[in-house]
């Protein structure tokens, strides 16, 4: 699953590299916007949201519909490998700050030995 | 990432997993080898909490760390990381603070999308799972706060995921 997820993501690293297109994302997530739609939102031009889309589409992130003269986009199945990637990374953050604690427990366990048998004495 | 092992390196670790749970729900689990009340207390000391809660293999470091751990006191943990020029903040309130068995905070400086995060310390056999659970408001504010890629906040753009792909590739051989 792993090695899955990581030969495949490199094209969607890309397309998140940039702050508009992660906020297309988004907006996505709520809901299906047309390209015009997602130009105002973001205050841009047609062409210039239509090449943030583009590069979304080329990542597999989103897909795009055309239905009479609007394209419509929503999320690919991508994102969701981009979420598996994102959980492994938390993941991987607690588990080293685990690693860590368990240090921190370990030698309050042992201070609690020392004690106990100062106690005893 | 242990080779100094400090002893600890006939101990085999225990398994940590992540899980969403629900559309607005994260939950990381871990047992312990320990008493609840040890878990707790490293839970709840600021000097013995900035021992672990920014893990030297991230890359991250404690500019400051103020936990006033009792139902109504605050938090205010600073971190600084060599990619970020901004030294990032984390803050909130403990709602619930009951001796060795559990712990709820707000999470307030993502606004009004921070999660609650829950902490249940459950003590048998010697050994305390440990169960924190993230309640975000929404399903919106969990999907942008995986979309930003804050990972709780370590990493504020998409750029240290490249990393994170440089690793998997590597621990699978690029395959």
């Amino acid at each position: 699953m792993v090695q899955h997820v990581a030969a495949r993501l490199d094209a969607s690293f890309a397309a998140l590299s940039d702050a508009t297109r992660r906020g297309v994302l988004e907006q996505l997530g709520r809901a299906d916007a047309s390209i015009t739609v997602l130009a105002e939102k973001f205050n841009m031009t047609l062409t210039g949201m239509k090449k943030h889309v583009g590069v979304l589409e080329q990542a597999g992130l989103i897909i795009t519909e055309k239905v009479g003269r609007v394209r419509t986009c929503k999320l690919g199945r991508r994102v969701l490998e981009a979420e598996a990637a994102w959980i492994e990374r938390y993941r991987q953050l607690w588990e080293a700050r685990f690693n860590e604690l368990d240090k921190v427990v370990e030698e309050l366990k042992r201070k609690e030995k020392v004690d106990e048998r100062k106690g005893r004495r | 990432m242990n080779a100094k092992g400090d002893g600890e390196s006939a101990t085999i670790k225990n398994r940590t997993t992540v899980e969403r749970k629900s559309e607005r729900e994260l939950v990381v689990a871990r047992t312990f080898n320990a008493p609840a009340r040890l878990v707790f207390e490293a839970w709840t000391k600021p000097e013995l909490l900035k021992q672990w809660w920014a893990p030297k293999s991230f890359g991250v470091s404690f500019l400051s760390c103020e936990a006033d751990v009792r139902t109504g006191g605050t938090y205010r943990f600073v971190f600084g990381h060599p990619a970020s020029e901004q030294p990032m903040a984390f803050f909130g309130k403990y709602i619930e603070v009951t001796p060795h068995s559990r712990l709820v905070w707000t999470n307030d400086e993502g606004g009004e999308g921070g999660a609650i995060t829950t902490v249940t310390f459950e003590e048998g056999g010697g050994e305390t799972l440990v169960v924190m659970h993230d309640l975000y408001p929404s399903k919106e504010a969990l999907d942008a706060a995986i979309a930003s890629g804050s990972t709780c906040g370590f990493s504020e753009t998409f750029e240290q995921l490249d990393e994170l792909l440089a690793t998997l590739g590597a621990s699978v051989g690029r395959a």
